[in-house]
């Protein structure tokens, strides 16, 4: 049983997803149901790979392989480590979330719809626990198009544009990915990820595969200065495929700096972070003034995401700098960090694009200026907004405190000024995310419209509370989190820091 | 002994808890006893802390209760450490927090969110005790912010108003300033010591000898970006600009956190950080000259205001001023001191305005008010006991705080200190004087209120009243009863560092005789001078010829222009800051990241490819002719050049 639980989670939700296809729409509440149990089935199985999880070794755990296309050496190759299976339940869990969201609002094709979103559950699993390359590659590329369907079909008025923007950036972005796997298969005979760490490259060959991968993974993450996509894809989609692109689909980028950048490219790693930490300190700084003055709320949360994600790369890069012999602290500071702050994203973002979709529902307005004064008709929902904007600004006792503060602390052991560029974010990331309280829920009320808006449902309260908890929780108590990344991290960082020359 | 101090921090928690998600099921009463049953909890057993701790000197508490996070050998952890300087601070953030919740039920009877405001107070005291109570960085910015959370959610209480929800987003942006600054001197803390534990960060700090950074020494550095975080938190110019915005708040909330409690916190973290800045006289220099700063031109400001509220806002400025002087004298014990009488006679002057603000209907223009006492004896009495021990009369509990702040400037051996002197004194005639000032205007005089007002003047209700009582005991005594143990007989003597080259305790501590010999020295000093002179002048402009206050007023036109105007710190930061940074949000958007790239540079590409294949398309007509012309064209070429040119031609010619 355990031998197959990966390959249970990555092909449960894809076939599943074709059951609820053939369901059909006409049964939509049947598809509903479904969708829902797979979702949760496929959430409590993931979890087993916490609880049967040995933190104690940073080797793949749960791991399969056999031949799959064997004349080039493909396998179908797949594990997890600390790094993975956080992504991984954090996938399991937004999906579920997902699917709650779209029980009423979606009438057009719901069973597509809920198909769609379980098929791309399995899909990201599969990026996340692939270690042949070429088995990722087709994983990360197959994502896309649940994704470019999502938007384009039960997206906004724009939605076409954004998708294929969406798709022909990602898309381009990664067939450069494509080239390296295949000139590194070349070179080393094997696709897989594993074997591409230990393999021995060049300074230029290191420069040219970093680069390539650059390409992929910024792009995904998005880094400046390929993030306009972003904004625009945000926009359009609907409110679970905004939860699903910020929670899981910018993480696929992160992962690939984790998995790809720094085993394989160690040395061209070190050579560039200086550039890289410039641009995610861009990122956060330049992306957090330009989400201030944002009056679509959906863009504001989306600017916002690329100024979080920032942490993110500043916090993989600035390990070459932060670290000391006699103290791996500063280091691994980042690194964790950096982990922390892409699963605390998941849960923020995906809670604000929650909160702006339940206002979306009842008024059809993301503007900004729309609202005002809704506390005097939704208090309730008031309370979890102000929440997760709170964990948005990185408040303590939230987890989007802990990321933050881990980085900024390994930062300072870097360079001063790049921690205090970072920090900004203390200041503008408070002003963006408040001001949009301000304007949206307190005051008093401008618009008569939403002097008639009912509060939250019980449907609504409990994704809002499911997710508050979770943001607490990380907040207060994120040792078991970093726990059971630790090997994985170290491991990481020792092959970071041996130079392949 | 665990216990006790988790039982401290966890029953206001639980209150807030419960008054959170069940106050409108359990309704008002229910609620309010629940909070004030917990908030009492945490005061008896208050009590029981300091008395083990100070009276019994039992042994610092220093504990872990569990790991926050630890990497590699990196623990940092939720603990306690508990001591001298913790057990005031609890009893301290107790008792005022009890009297508030007492107050509340007076004070908010009418609101329909009375509930919520006691979960909101009841969190923010939970806070506060994380706060004092933390034994490393990281809890302490726990509750740092937490304090400012709460803060925000209760200036914006009354969420209807826009003066309202504009105050508190200034205030948490502004305190986010001063966390900048502190964010980044917990960084470097953890980048030479290893640790974010007091302990073991006092116990490294031999490591940052001859260490510099932006050719200062390291430890200045460190030190003056904590007391960044200490200048937002505790208002010190040029973050003072949220207190007053703050005064927007309940009026309970103003008395609770922005006077006796959240805004010493800052305060409060600098004397715990004595072994630190007694290493860097730089950093005490600049807190002393900001302290300075504050303490003088803040009470400027309380003269012009007309506000109530304002009006104490200004003074807990100005005393905050006073205690950031204090400690930049290394005087950290006589800081403590004066946080803890300024805790309680601020708070009782809050409370006493708040009594008022109610008899009055919610006026708060002191120019409407007047000849109150007779309507209103208690208040009048107890806000008397508050007034005569903000201005330091002699032998109320602010005389002896007051005075030993002045003293020890008058001993401290760092540059500038004889101009910060001069502030401190001259600083007592304004306090006195606006002080008074609004005492005479609200208390005494003919009566300028409304008629359809005056019918209703009457007495606020008991659970406002005794509240008001209570603070005054404490008021009137505290410095009497403590001066000599708190900062001579070594209450907190394991809390406070202070390195011998700085002898202004040590000065202090010679000429110190007994509290009731410095009643009877003080005639013979100038601040006793300085404070008779502003509550005569007061008396002179505000009752006995109101219309010098005129007179001046035109005659000084520029000078109350300044005054008024605040010294234009508001226009200032609404131009250069607020306005300049959505300027320069609003170019980047639309100038960077709209037109150049994703205009230009993105979907440019997408058009550049548009463009190409717009020039190629016209060849691909779909004819099957022109493509056997183009194929028998290109063919006839290869060939000629197979057989003709090249290296070697099949043909010669």
């Amino acid at each position: 049983m355990q031998n197959t639980l990966l390959s249970l989670l990555i092909w449960l939700p894809i076939l599943g997803g074709g059951l609820v296809i053939l369901l059909g729409n006409k049964r939509a509440t049947t598809a509903r149901w479904m969708s829902l149990a797979l979702s949760v089935l496929v959430f409590v199985m993931s979890l087993s790979l916490w609880t049967g999880f040995d933190s104690s070794t940073h080797l793949m755990q749960f791991v399969e392989k056999s031949a799959w296309i064997a004349q080039f050496n493909i396998n179908y190759h797949i594990g997890v480590d600390g790094i993975s299976m956080l992504l991984i339940i954090l996938t399991t869990f937004s999906t579920i979330l997902v699917i709650v969201t779209g029980w009423e609002v979606i009438q057009k094709q719901p069973a597509h719809y809920m198909a769609a979103f379980l098929m791309m559950e399995g899909l990201i699993i599969g990026v996340f626990s692939a270690l042949d390359g070429i088995l990722f590659y087709a994983f990360w590329e197959a994502s896309l198009i649940p994704m470019l369907l999502i938007v384009g079909i039960w997206g906004g008025d724009n939605r076409i544009y954004a998708a294929i923007k969406f798709f022909l950036y990602t898309f381009l972005g990664s067939v450069f990915m494509l080239i390296s796997l295949i000139y590194m298969y070349n070179k080393g005979g094997s696709f897989s990820i594993l074997d591409m760490h230990n393999l021995s490259l060049t300074v230029t060959e290191q420069a040219w595969i970093f680069w390539a991968f650059f390409i992929a993974f910024a792009v995904k993450v998005p880094m400046f200065p390929v993030h306009t996509w972003l904004p625009d894809a945000h926009v359009q989609a609907p409110t679970g495929g905004s939860v699903i692109l910020a929670a899981i689909m910018l993480k696929m980028g992160g992962y690939g700096f984790f998995r790809f950048s720094l085993p394989i490219t160690p040395d061209a790693s070190l050579q560039f972070s200086d550039v890289m930490i410039v641009l995610s300190l861009i990122a956060v700084v330049y992306i957090g003034f330009v989400a201030l003055v944002q009056r679509d709320m959906k863009k504001l949360i989306a600017y916002s995401s690329i100024s979080h994600m920032g942490f993110v790369t500043l916090g993989v890069f600035a390990l070459f700098l932060a670290y000391n012999p006699n103290n791996l602290e500063g280091a691994l500071l980042g690194l964790e960090g950096a982990m922390i702050q892409m699963i605390s994203h998941g849960f923020i973002s995906a809670a604000m694009f929650l909160v702006v979709g339940v206002l979306y529902d009842r008024l059809h307005s993301r503007e900004i200026s729309t609202y005002g004064g809704v506390i005097n008709s939704m208090p309730k929902f008031t309370g979890f907004a102000v929440l997760f904007a709170m964990a948005n600004a990185g408040l303590p006792g939230t987890s989007g405190f802990v990321g933050e503060f881990m980085v900024i602390l390994g930062a300072v052991q870097a360079n001063i000024w790049y921690a205090v560029l970072a920090s900004t974010t203390l200041i503008v990331g408070a002003a963006y995310t408040l001001w949009m309280v301000k304007r949206v829920f307190w005051g008093a009320i401008t618009n008569p419209a939403v002097e008639t808006l009912n509060d939250i449902n019980g449907r609504e309260f409990s994704i809002l509370a499911i997710l508050a908890l979770a943001v607490l929780v990380i907040g207060l108590y994120p040792q078991p989190m970093i726990e059971v990344m630790h090997t994985s991290i170290e491991h990481l960082l020792n092959q970071a820091l041996t130079s392949k020359l | 002994m665990v216990n006790i101090y988790l039982t401290i921090i966890l029953s206001p928690l639980l209150g807030a808890i419960i008054a959170g998600f069940f106050g409108r099921i359990l309704g008002r009463s229910a609620t309010h006893i629940i909070t004030i049953l917990g908030v009492l909890i945490s005061t008896v057993l208050a009590l029981m802390v300091f008395d083990y701790h100070v009276l019994e000197k039992g042994a610092v508490f220093n504990q872990n209760i569990y790991t926050w996070m630890q990497v590699n050998g990196l623990n940092i952890s939720v603990g306690f450490l508990v001591d001298g300087l913790t057990s005031v601070m609890l009893v301290v953030v107790s008792f005022v927090s009890l009297m508030v919740h007492i107050y509340t039920i007076g004070y908010m009877s009418h609101d329909k969110d009375y509930t919520k405001f006691f979960s909101y107070i009841s969190l923010f005291t939970f806070s506060m005790f994380v706060l004092v109570m933390s034994n490393n960085f990281m809890q302490l910015f726990f509750g740092w912010e937490a304090v400012g959370l709460v803060s925000y959610l209760l200036i914006g209480f009354w969420h209807h108003k826009e003066s309202a929800v504009e105050a508190n987003l200034k205030a948490f942006l502004v305190n986010r300033v001063g966390d900048f600054g502190f964010l980044l001197g917990i960084g470097l803390i953890l980048a030479f010591s290893g640790s974010l534990d007091y302990a073991e960060v006092f116990v490294s700090l031999g490591n940052t000898d001859n260490q510099t950074i932006w050719s200062m020494d390291l430890i200045t550095v460190v030190c003056l970006l904590l007391f960044v975080g200490a200048m937002g938190k505790s208002a010190q110019v040029p973050l003072h600009v949220w207190l007053p915005g703050s005064m927007e708040g309940p009026t309970p909330i103003s008395a609770l956190i922005h006077a006796a409690t959240m805004v010493t916190a800052g305060i409060f973290m600098v004397s715990r950080m004595s072994p630190m800045f007694e290493m860097s006289d730089v950093a005490l220099t600049v807190v002393m000259i900001v302290g300075a700063i504050t303490a003088l031109f803040m009470g400027l400001l309380g003269i012009v205001q007309n506000d109530i509220k304002k009006v104490v806002a200004y003074s807990t400025l100005s005393q905050l001023g006073y205690m950031t002087v204090a400690l930049g004298v290394s005087a950290y014990s006589v800081a403590i001191f004066h946080l803890m009488t300024h805790a309680f006679f601020k708070a009782l002057l809050f409370l006493g305005a708040g009594s008022v603000i109610v008899a009055m209907h919610h006026e708060q223009d002191i120019r409407k008010m007047g000849g109150l006492k007779k309507y209103m004896p208690i208040t009048y009495w107890t806000v008397l006991i508050g007034t005569l021990a903000l201005v330091g009369f002699p032998g109320f509990s602010g005389f002896y705080s007051k005075d030993m702040i002045i003293e020890a400037v008058n001993f401290s051996q760092l540059p500038y200190a004889n101009l910060v002197y001069y502030a401190v004194i001259i600083g007592v005639f304004v306090t006195a004087f606006y002080s008074f000032r609004m005492f005479f205007l609200v208390f005494h005089g003919e009566s300028r209120v409304k008629h359809e007002t005056v019918k209703h003047l009457h007495e606020s209700p008991l659970s406002i009243i005794f509240p008001l009582m209570m603070l005054a005991i404490p008021s009137t005594i505290i410095g009497y009863l403590t001066i000599e143990p708190m900062l001579f007989k070594g209450w907190l003597d394991e809390s406070i560092t202070v390195t011998s080259s700085h002898m202004s305790m040590v000065d202090l501590k010679h000429e110190f005789h007994s509290a009731l010999v410095m009643i009877f020295h003080a005639i013979q000093t100038i601040p006793f001078w300085m404070m008779i002179g502003g509550i005569i002048s007061a008396w002179v402009f505000s009752l006995y010829k109101t219309q010098w206050a005129d007179w001046v007023q035109t005659t000084f036109k520029r000078t109350n222009y300044v005054l008024e105007s605040l010294y234009g710190f508001d226009r200032f930061n609404e131009i250069v800051f607020v306005n300049g940074i959505k300027k320069l949000g609003h170019i980047l958007w639309k100038v960077s990241d709209s037109t150049i790239i994703d205009s230009m540079i993105v979907n440019g590409s997408a058009r550049f490819v548009g463009f190409v294949s717009s020039v190629i398309r016209p060849i691909q007509t779909g004819y099957v002719y022109h493509y056997a012309f183009f194929m028998i064209f290109s063919l006839l070429i290869i060939l000629t050049w197979a057989l003709f040119m090249g290296d070697k031609p099949l043909l010669e010619i």
